[in-house]
């Protein structure tokens, strides 16, 4: 494993966004309008509601998270797709990097990324919405741990997806989230879900962060095994979904594809 | 003469077309091969194997000695590219592309390399230009320094000096000489321009359907064969190999 290689991929990226603002302006702009709009909402919210209940840590801080976990599986699909954009497979894989370092690289791509959209949803969460983290206390941390390890798992197999079936097929990748979302509890507990919907769930690493944000906020007890078994549910997907990508190299070495990507296909 | 390169009875087929059928040859060090054949005849498929993007369905590949099956990171840091339809990614600039590529290579004292190349290539006036924007010699020239960044011991030039005009392809293939004047390593070369290879190649192969026709010299192969030139030479392997006893 050489760090040098992995550093190259990182370095890549950060030149591309540093001299790019169409690649600067989305990694925070539209995390803001989310923040903005769900701001306003939850503040709507908490004035038609005679309980006194704050909808901002419920619902700003889970779409706060959410986010977060699409910036963290979108940095790692954006930094593979820039390969894509600029037919530079050929140039990539004739060099001695090995799959992993190329992977490690595009995760590390992505935590830089993440971080700065990250940041921008805090600010404008905390000092427009008075978003308090300190109500979720330390459990803040395995929230983002989980949500974290299960955006780098759909990242990676993103891109996998992307490199068996051609460029055309980005167009997958993007709804991903917003399929897994309905089934992972977000905004409503899971329990509101249909048997058949909370089964899928409880394979969902991200149910048990938002299952554990609201139990948190409600001043119930939160389960510490929950977040171990989304922690290890997360970790069983980044190994599964690096054994597919790693699979489908080998597949694009075997038929040529990775050398003549843009023919989508090779039969 | 040291070997830098050996291929060993590859073979590939995709469904039931025969992309290479049992091509074996060397390249040795301060050797300039080229690979000749007419369009689809296996040359790219050869040197993407080379490349270790390409996976052989037979055979073996040995650079510097070291099988790149087994080996094939330590393997590939011992050779480059450039090829025509691999250009460097044109949204970054030269001196990025150069410095990505070299970590990516492993080099050692980067930055100095760099420089040194920048200067050999005279690419100093596009240093902080986007590749994207460069006139097809100029992006020649960033891919030659790109495939010299790590000093490899097995260059590979796909068509080098395909569009290029007459003056910058004279300038590319006396920047590919010195290199191999220098005892850096050995060339593999592919081309359509037969006056160019008897010009640079000290032997040639001929592919033709995925398998070796031919191989000597390009300067006495012709006459060996009774043609007058390497491109009658070419011409009849392409079409009528039969006529030379060749099948």
């Amino acid at each position: 494993m050489s760090l040098n290689r992995i550093f190259a991929i990182v370095l890549r990226q950060l030149y591309l966004i540093r001299g790019s603002f169409s690649r600067v302006f989305p990694t925070f702009a539209w995390i803001a309008v989310d923040m903005v709009l769900w701001g306003f909402l939850t503040k709507y919210l908490n004035t038609v509601t005679s309980s006194g209940f704050n909808f901002v840590p419920v619902l700003l801080g889970a779409v706060l998270l959410w986010d977060f976990f699409i910036r963290i599986m979108q940095g790692v699909t954006m930094a593979f797709f820039e390969d894509v954009w600029s037919r530079n497979f050929l140039n990539v894989f004739a060099t001695p990097i090995l799959i992993s370092e190329y992977v490690g690289g595009l995760v590390l791509s992505s935590i830089a990324t993440s971080a700065i959209g990250l940041a921008v949803m805090l600010f404008i969460a905390v000092v427009f919405f008075k978003l308090s983290l300190l109500i979720y206390g330390l459990m803040i941390i395995p929230f983002l741990f989980i949500l974290f390890l299960f955006g780098i798992a759909l990242g990676i197999f993103a891109c996998g997806i992307v490199l068996r079936f051609g460029p055309a097929s980005e167009w997958f990748i993007w709804p991903l989230p917003a399929l897994i979302s309905p089934f992972a509890g977000v905004l409503y507990p899971v329990s509101v879900l249909p048997k058949w919907m909370q089964v899928v769930s409880v394979f969902l690493p991200p149910s048990y962060v938002f299952e554990g944000l609201r139990a948190c906020i409600s001043g119930g007890a939160v389960s510490g095994i929950a977040f171990v078994k989304g922690g290890c549910l997360a970790i069983v997907y980044i190994c599964l979904a690096y054994w597919f990508l790693a699979r489908v190299y080998r597949h694009a070495l075997r038929t040529g594809l990775i050398a003549r990507y843009s023919a989508e296909t090779i039969s | 003469m040291e070997k830098i390169l050996s291929v060993k009875a590859l073979g590939k087929t995709y469904g039931t077309t025969i992309a290479l059928d049992n091509v074996s040859f060397e390249v040795n060090r301060n050797e300039i091969v080229g690979l000749l054949g007419p369009n689809g005849a296996g040359k790219t498929t050869t040197i993407n194997m080379i490349l270790g993007v390409l996976e052989p369905d037979a055979g073996a590949i040995r650079i510097k000695g070291l099988d790149l099956a087994s080996h094939r990171s330590e393997a590939i840091s011992h050779t480059n590219f450039t090829a025509v339809y691999a250009p460097l990614p044109g949204n970054l600039t030269v001196a990025q592309n150069l410095n990505i590529f070299g970590r990516l290579y492993g080099v050692r004292k980067l930055p100095e390399h760099i420089e040194g190349l920048i200067k050999q290539f005279d690419l100093g006036q596009f240093r902080d230009k986007k590749c994207g924007v460069l006139s097809s010699g100029e992006q020649t020239r960033v891919g030659l320094a790109k495939a010299m960044l790590n000093s490899p011991d097995l260059l590979l030039l796909d068509e080098p000096t395909a569009s290029l005009d007459p003056a910058t392809a004279r300038e590319v293939r006396s920047k590919i000489r010195e290199f191999v004047l220098q005892g850096s390593g050995g060339v593999l070369w592919t081309s359509h321009n037969m006056y160019e290879v008897e010009d640079v190649c000290d032997r040639v192969l001929f592919l033709s359907h995925g398998r070796v026709l031919l191989e000597g010299n390009p300067k006495t192969l012709p006459a060996e064969h009774g043609k007058k030139t390497l491109e009658d030479l070419f011409i009849t392997v392409a079409r009528e190999p039969l006529t030379l006893g060749l099948s």
